[in-house]
């Protein structure tokens, strides 16, 4: 039986059913086919799971379709299912269908309700081929899809440009990531002839090196990373990609699409354990992403924006983990962060449920009595991202930490400090969050505050559900699981000793963070409006997001815009090729025009002509023949 | 001089006619009359070579270049006729106004 293809075939069916037949069957039939299609995908991953424990650890490969063959290499849309694409294809249908289940519930009165779960179903159906693809093609074709998907779904209200534009924000960025992702893969295939990741990995391991630097395929690889994965230079669309629907940022802009660069970087561990300059780049600019995106993160009043600021943070800190080798907790951090982030993001859809569309946080406050479910889950998902024990943060942060200190591959105690520090950050506006949307005296207008109501269960049951998991999801070690497919780093043994005191001071720092975001904010506003006043410099500089907007605008966006309009629009479009088509066309009516005196209606000229023409001919076939 | 010399002497002479007859005369019937005379002494040149170099094809060739002269004057003639009725003038220079 083609498990594997039955998993990726589903959602396939359900956005081709949704999208050509959803608008005239009616709502119910849409949730039915939107969600049913997700979950029977989850329950086939689950059998596959089994099944891959029969395996022995081994891998189950199923090839589905032969797309080409040129001379004698054939590009096969094949499936590999090891521990990896296992776990990654989980967290998939998993979180994806709890996210649909939500949905049902935040996007109940949209009118195009039909159209958003056929987007829904093609993003998973895409994310399926992306983890499960057998060779970078196949990852590549999901890749692209998920991205289309994302543009798809970020202007999903596209009457509103300013929406329409963020999407094409996130595609244009992708974009330049891609030709990296492109560049690489073409290395791979003229040094290997072979795409498949599993024969990759074997050759860059093997006994020959291949006739390619790893480096630089490395590098490439993880260029077109920081474009699926918002790291520093192409974090920026990101942010702005929170204007689609808030179960859209959670599923895809948290928990799953963004994470693709790291699974990515994963797979490819056999390429990257003999890269090691490209190793301590993704370790440097994962770092980097994870403290400038913290320190945004602390200013930003939108809930959703601090949201996605630390989406970018915690990627930073999974690209840290890949960095120092430690591909197994980088995972884990992914599997964790699936939970919690999704969690938040839908708790924040559910906050902005309750007030009827207000995502600032200064005009929020005191909604901890009026929608107590979500309250709850919500603090439960910031305690575990803030890293407290015994939440799943906890486990996959420290593990971070610990390699990012330790590792034999690249491990130093500055990644560690940066890293820290980042950790502190993230549980101080984490908490700033919390503190601000539930806790603090109400400063919603009154109309607002009248209309407050709890989610219904469709969404609340979602949130418990990750809350749960977000809670003891750190107790399934999976970074261990994964050890036969990703072997852990070497931990230097001088510093074995320090492992307790880290995890010590790594709670320390949690508490910090949240006695610290109590201290600031307990009383409202008040005391952060004093601070900022004191910093205004720091402040303009955080919220304005270090201008890297504003810089890539003044650096790319208006040269391009210059040269398109003076150059090519001015000198290339109007004056060479315009003026070189309206000027023959000119020459040529001209010419007609001088020509057309000969027409003077008297016949005889005309025979004269003929005549004259006629001896001309003659003469020079006289000379000639 | 022999047969053939004669005849294509002869030739030349209605060309040469017809031709004039084009050039300088204004009446549209007798220009019409002298272009079939320029036709004429094209296919009696062609008659002789083809009989010169005992082709039969050429004699042959002769007949469709008459059928088709035949043609071309049913669709000249009443051009002229329905000119000649519009302006009671068989006076080319009457119609220059027709120039391109």
């Amino acid at each position: 039986m083609n498990l594997l293809t039955l998993i990726v075939v589903l959602p396939l069916t359900g956005f081709l059913l949704n999208g050509l037949l959803g608008p005239r069957l009616g709502k119910s039939f849409v949730t039915v086919v939107g969600c049913g299609l997700p979950v029977l995908a989850f329950l086939a991953t689950i059998r596959a799971f089994g099944q891959l424990d029969g395996a022995a650890g081994l891998a189950l490969v199923e090839s589905a379709y032969t797309w080409a063959v040129v001379g004698d290499f054939s590009f096969d849309i094949a499936f590999y299912f090891d521990r990896l694409s296992a776990l990654m294809t989980l967290i998939v249908t998993g979180v994806g269908s709890l996210i649909h289940i939500y949905s049902t519930g935040y996007m109940k009165d949209d009118p195009s309700y039909a159209r958003y779960f056929a987007y829904l179903n093609l993003f998973l159906f895409f994310m399926l081929l992306l983890v499960l693809g057998r060779s970078l093609l196949v990852c590549f074709v999901g890749w692209e899809g998920v991205g289309l998907a994302s543009y798809l779904l970020i202007g999903f209200w596209f009457e509103d440009p300013a929406k329409a534009a963020a999407g094409k924000k996130a595609f244009i960025t992708n974009r330049v990531g891609d030709a990296g992702f492109l560049l690489g893969m073409f290395l791979i295939y003229y040094a290997l002839g072979t795409l498949d990741f599993d024969a990759v990995n074997a050759a860059f391991q093997g006994p020959v090196p291949p006739a390619v630097s790893a480096s630089l395929v490395g590098v490439l690889l993880f260029i077109g990373a920081t474009g699926k994965s918002a790291q520093i230079p192409l974090h920026v669309w990101l942010p702005d990609a929170m204007a689609g629907p808030t179960p859209v940022s959670a599923l895809i802009h948290a928990a799953t699409m963004v994470t693709a660069g790291v699974y990515l970087v994963a797979r490819l561990n056999g390429l990257y354990l003999v890269a090691p300059e490209a190793s301590q780049l993704i370790a440097g600019i994962g770092v980097a992403t994870a403290f400038f995106a913290a320190t945004i993160a602390v200013v930003q009043t939108d809930i959703k924006k601090v949201l996605a600021y630390s989406t970018i943070s915690q990627l930073g800190f999974m690209f840290l983990a890949l960095g120092v080798g430690a591909y197994g907790v980088a995972v884990f951090h992914v599997y964790t962060h699936a939970f919690f982030k999704a969690c938040l993001f839908l708790g924040a859809g559910s906050v902005i449920h309750a007030l009827g569309g207000e995502q600032d946080i200064r005009k929020m406050g005191g909604l901890a009595r009026r929608i107590p479910v979500t309250f709850v889950t919500f603090a439960v998902a910031t305690a575990a991202i803030a890293g407290l024990p015994p939440l799943a943060g906890f486990f996959s942060k420290d593990e971070i930490l610990w390699y990012a200190f330790a590792s034999e591959r690249g491990g130093s105690p500055l990644l560690w400090a940066v890293a820290s520090v980042t950790a502190l950050l993230t549980a101080f506006y984490m908490f700033r969050l919390l503190i601000l949307t539930f806790l603090t005296p109400s400063r919603m207008d009154h109309e607002t505050e009248h209309h407050v109501h709890e989610s219904p269960w469709s969404m609340t049951s979602v949130l418990v559900v990750l809350a749960v998991l977000s809670a003891i999801g750190g107790f399934f070690h999976v970074y261990l699981f994964l050890e036969p497919v990703m072997p852990l780093p070497e931990t230097a043994h001088a510093l074995e000793h320090l492992e307790w005191p880290l995890i010590i001071l790594a709670v320390v720092i949690g508490l910090a963070g949240l006695a610290a975001a109590v201290y600031v904010y307990r009383g409202g506003l008040d005391r952060a409006e004093r601070l900022e006043r004191r910093f205004p410099g720091l402040h303009r500089l955080l919220s304005g997001k270090y201008y890297i907007d504003e810089l890539y605008e003044a650096l790319i966006g208006r040269p391009i815009r210059w040269i398109s309009d003076r150059v090519f629009l001015r000198i290339g479009d109007r004056l060479l090729l315009d003026g070189t088509l309206n000027g023959m066309a000119s020459v040529a009516r001209g010419a007609a025009g001088q020509l057309a005196r000969v027409q003077t209606g008297n016949l005889h000229f005309y025979a004269f002509l003929v005549l004259a023409g006629l001896v001309a001919l003659l003469l020079w076939s006289w000379g000639h023949v | 001089m022999d047969r053939t010399q004669l005849l294509l002497t002869l030739s030349i002479a209605l060309f040469a006619i017809g031709l004039l007859g084009v050039m300088i005369r204004r009446n549209a019937l007798v220009m019409l009359m002298c272009m079939e005379l320029m036709l004429n002494g094209v296919i009696l040149s062609l008659v002789t070579f083809a009989e010169r170099s005992a082709m039969l094809s050429g004699a042959v060739l002769v007949f469709l270049v008459f059928v088709v002269a035949a043609a071309e004057i049913a669709i000249a003639i009443p051009i002229v006729l329905l000119l000649a009725r519009r302006r009671r003038t068989l006076d080319v220079g009457a119609w220059s106004e027709l120039r391109g």
